[in-house]
């Protein structure tokens, strides 16, 4: 395997400026992303998790150059893809291709399949119309379709058909990244192993790397060869997929994993409840973003100074954890 | 625990609920029978479009008009048939019997009311009473469904509350009265997982003081391991399965049970290669003669395809222990037992 990540985010933030407040006057400011640092393998795929509005998809979408980041970068194989030569932006667009939560959405439903497939390749056409449409016929085979159905309209297919035409619309420009924010979580129970399978698939085949942005805890656990919990705009912790489940470091990742829906009947529950909601993004806890709903708070130092990741204590290579715990950890053994 | 008929307080019996479409007849209920016991939780499962949601709206007639019509079976409550009560007594029913939680929370707050008036509404069916006593009802009924500071709350329109709020809301109006019957319509669905976990406790806490039977339903098999008694299996409007929660999990019987359980990755566990069930649930206005699960059945028979199987007993359930019962509709059971 190469060493060396496909995809690198280093302090990348998005602020947006959502007006001022009426009271004070005062800008308001909202940190979607907030200093966040990642790198992905090629071939490999890196999960984004945590609950609503802790920046997941601002994340993928600053990896698609739908957004620009307010400070720190994203590398593809070393170039910042927000600073490309104006040259290389279509080459960027056929190379980083996404897969999006509602197949009802996201395609137009007045084209017919093969036009939507092969949008795409259509932005910088070099083939004749009848390559095209050989390579369409192809992408829609790999994702299990058939070349019949090229003439059909979106509405004519399920929820769990759509989803694979687009994907195979995402892949017809061959890919190296594929952002996936939610790509089975609007599908029926019974669908979705379907795509969660064609889309391993579809990664062992053709070695594409992946982001994917999911909520369902089971979704990644299956997926994703490392994970990254979120909370409030950062990376809380940060490890290998199996690592991280099976001894998660930050007593958020703690509570969010125990409060996961069990696959079967639990005899006993070791469920870790947290009071009170995910605060505002608009007003975020100082010091430790989580200090607030934090079980196992340790004092004034989780209310004032925001911890950094750090390694956790124990095998398992690079596994990271934001929390002033680890500091205790790190004492405890020297 | 043994159960004798005085523990039903909800007897459903082969069920049908017909819907008229452009498409053409949806028989979007088609023979639904079970019974629902006192201060249990009995989870109904499937997937999109299954007939859950239409099942529910039956149970207290609320279905959509004039496309859909109640057209046979039996709903009885506390032995009482409540498909034959004038729209008077059912709407007495409604308030004080059997509550409703609905699938989509924002469609049961009306946005111009704040969430103390709309929470007083309910008490008003009780006969009118002082402002200042509602009020003070209001944030008891907020305190209880654990919303923060219920004191300023009580005036907030739906609009100013979280996603997980407004759910908490819909379950303090749903509470309020201590019904008989509560019926969750995929309550969690919109929420996060630890907000979840805090509504779901808040659920079985409810039901230990009251002694409310809950039907709780969902698409999601984690929620029935969490929550649930017994279990209700549906398929294409009918159920194909039904069972003790943890007989279902453990010897699922249904090859659609079966293949469902399977297809669920598991936090809790490393896998290769998850099960997948090929092809798709039939299109409601032409589904297949026999066993609506046929046409993707791995294990399909040409009986299967005659008729509609009979529920069978399956190994696993007890001879006459009502709590052990476990059936399903499937022909593999056929002379099993
Ligand atoms: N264009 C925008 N303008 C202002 N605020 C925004 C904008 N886009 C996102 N936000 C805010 O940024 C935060 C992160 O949003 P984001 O959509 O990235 O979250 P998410 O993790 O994908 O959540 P979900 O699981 O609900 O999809 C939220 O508070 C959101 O309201
Ligand atoms: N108002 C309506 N008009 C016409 N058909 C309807 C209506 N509501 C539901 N149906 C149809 O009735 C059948 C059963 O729908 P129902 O809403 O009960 O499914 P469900 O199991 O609750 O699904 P979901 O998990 O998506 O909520 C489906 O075929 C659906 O398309
Ligand atoms: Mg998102
Ligand atoms: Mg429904």
């Amino acid at each position: 395997m190469n060493a060396q990540p496909l995809i690198e985010a280093r302090r990348l933030s998005k602020h947006f400026d959502v007006g001022r407040g009426a009271p004070t006057g005062k800008k308001k400011v909202v940190k979607a992303v907030d200093g966040v640092d990642f790198a992905i393998r090629r071939g490999t795929t890196l999960a984004l998790v945590g609950e609503s509005g802790c920046g997941k998809t601002t994340t993928a979408r600053l990896l698609l150059r739908l957004e620009t980041p307010t400070a720190g970068s994203v590398y593809l194989d070393g170039a910042d893809i927000h600073d490309l030569p104006r040259g290389e932006r279509a080459e960027f667009r056929r190379r980083v291709q996404a897969v999006f939560q509602d197949p009802w959405a996201s395609l137009n439903p007045r084209m017919r399949v093969r036009d939507l497939v092969a949008e795409p390749l259509v932005a910088n056409n070099r083939l004749s119309r009848s390559a095209v449409t050989d390579r369409v016929a192809e992408v829609l085979t790999g994702v299990g379709l058939t070349p019949d159905h090229m003439r059909n309209f979106p509405h004519e297919f399920s929820g769990g058909q759509r989803q694979r035409i687009a994907i195979a619309s995402a892949l017809i420009s061959q890919p190296r990244v594929l952002i996936l924010d939610e790509p089975v979580s609007a599908l029926d129970v019974s669908i979705r192993s379907q795509i969660m399978n064609l889309l391993k698939d579809i990664q062992q085949r053709l070695s594409v790397t992946y982001l994917l942005v999911a909520h369902d805890l089971g979704t990644t656990r299956y997926m994703a060869d490392r994970t990254a919990v979120m909370y409030l705009g950062r990376i809380v912790e940060i490890g290998d997929t199996d690592t991280v489940f099976e001894g998660p470091a930050h007593p958020y990742t703690q509570a969010l994993f125990s409060a996961a829906l069990p696959a079967r009947p639990a005899t006993e529950s070791r469920e870790i409840v947290l009071d009170g909601e995910v605060p505002s993004p608009l007003n975020p806890p100082s010091g430790c973003p989580f200090h607030t709903r934090c079980p196992v708070k340790i004092g004034r130092r989780c209310e004032e100074e925001t911890p950094k990741l750090q390694p956790v204590p124990g095998p398992g290579g690079t596994h990271l954890a934001a929390c002033h715990l680890m500091d205790d950890m790190e004492g405890q053994r020297g | 625990m043994t159960h004798s008929d005085s523990d039903v307080v909800l007897a459903v019996e082969n069920l049908q609920t017909h819907l008229y479409t452009k498409r053409g007849l949806v028989r979007a209920v088609d023979g639904v029978s079970f019974d629902l016991r006192s201060g249990e939780t009995l989870g109904i499962v499937g997937e999109s479009g299954s007939g859950k949601s239409m099942t529910a709206l039956s149970l207290v007639r609320l279905i959509p008009r004039p496309a859909a019509r109640i057209v046979g079976g039996s709903v009885r409550l506390d032995g009482e048939e409540i498909l034959e009560k004038s729209e008077a007594e059912m709407r007495a029913i409604r308030g004080e019997q059997i509550a409703m939680i609905l699938q989509d929370p924002q469609s049961s707050l009306n946005p111009v009311f704040t969430v103390g008036d709309q929470i007083a509404e309910t008490f008003q069916l009780q006969g009118k009473q002082p402002r200042g006593r509602m009020r003070e009802r209001a944030i008891a009924a907020l305190r209880e469904v654990q919303v923060a500071d219920p004191e300023n709350r009580v005036s907030n329109f739906p609009h100013e509350m979280s996603g997980g709020m407004k759910q908490r809301v819909v379950g303090a109006i749903a509470v309020a009265r201590r019904p008989r019957v509560l019926i969750a319509d995929e309550p969690t669905t919109s929420l996060d997982v630890t907000i979840q976990a805090q509504y779901l406790r808040l659920l079985r806490s409810i039901q230990q003081q009251t002694g409310t039977s809950i039907i709780f339903i969902t698409h999601d098999f984690g929620i029935v391991a969490k929550m649930c008694d017994r279990v209700a299996v549906m398929y294409a409007g009918r159920i194909v399965e039904y069972g003790p929660v943890h007989s279902i999990f453990a010897t699922p019987s249904h090859p659609y049970t079966q293949a469902l359980i399977a297809s669920v990755p598991s936090p809790d566990t490393k896998v290769e290669r998850l099960e997948s069930i090929e092809g798709q649930p039939p299109v409601p206005w032409d589904l297949p003669k026999g066993c609506r699960f046929a046409p993707r059945c791995p294990f399909v028979m040409d009986r299967c395809r005659a008729d509609y199987p009979p529920m069978f007993a399956t190994q696993s359930a007890g001879d006459g222990d009502a709590e052990a019962e476990h059936a399903a509709a499937c022909r593999l059971l056929e002379g099993e037992s």
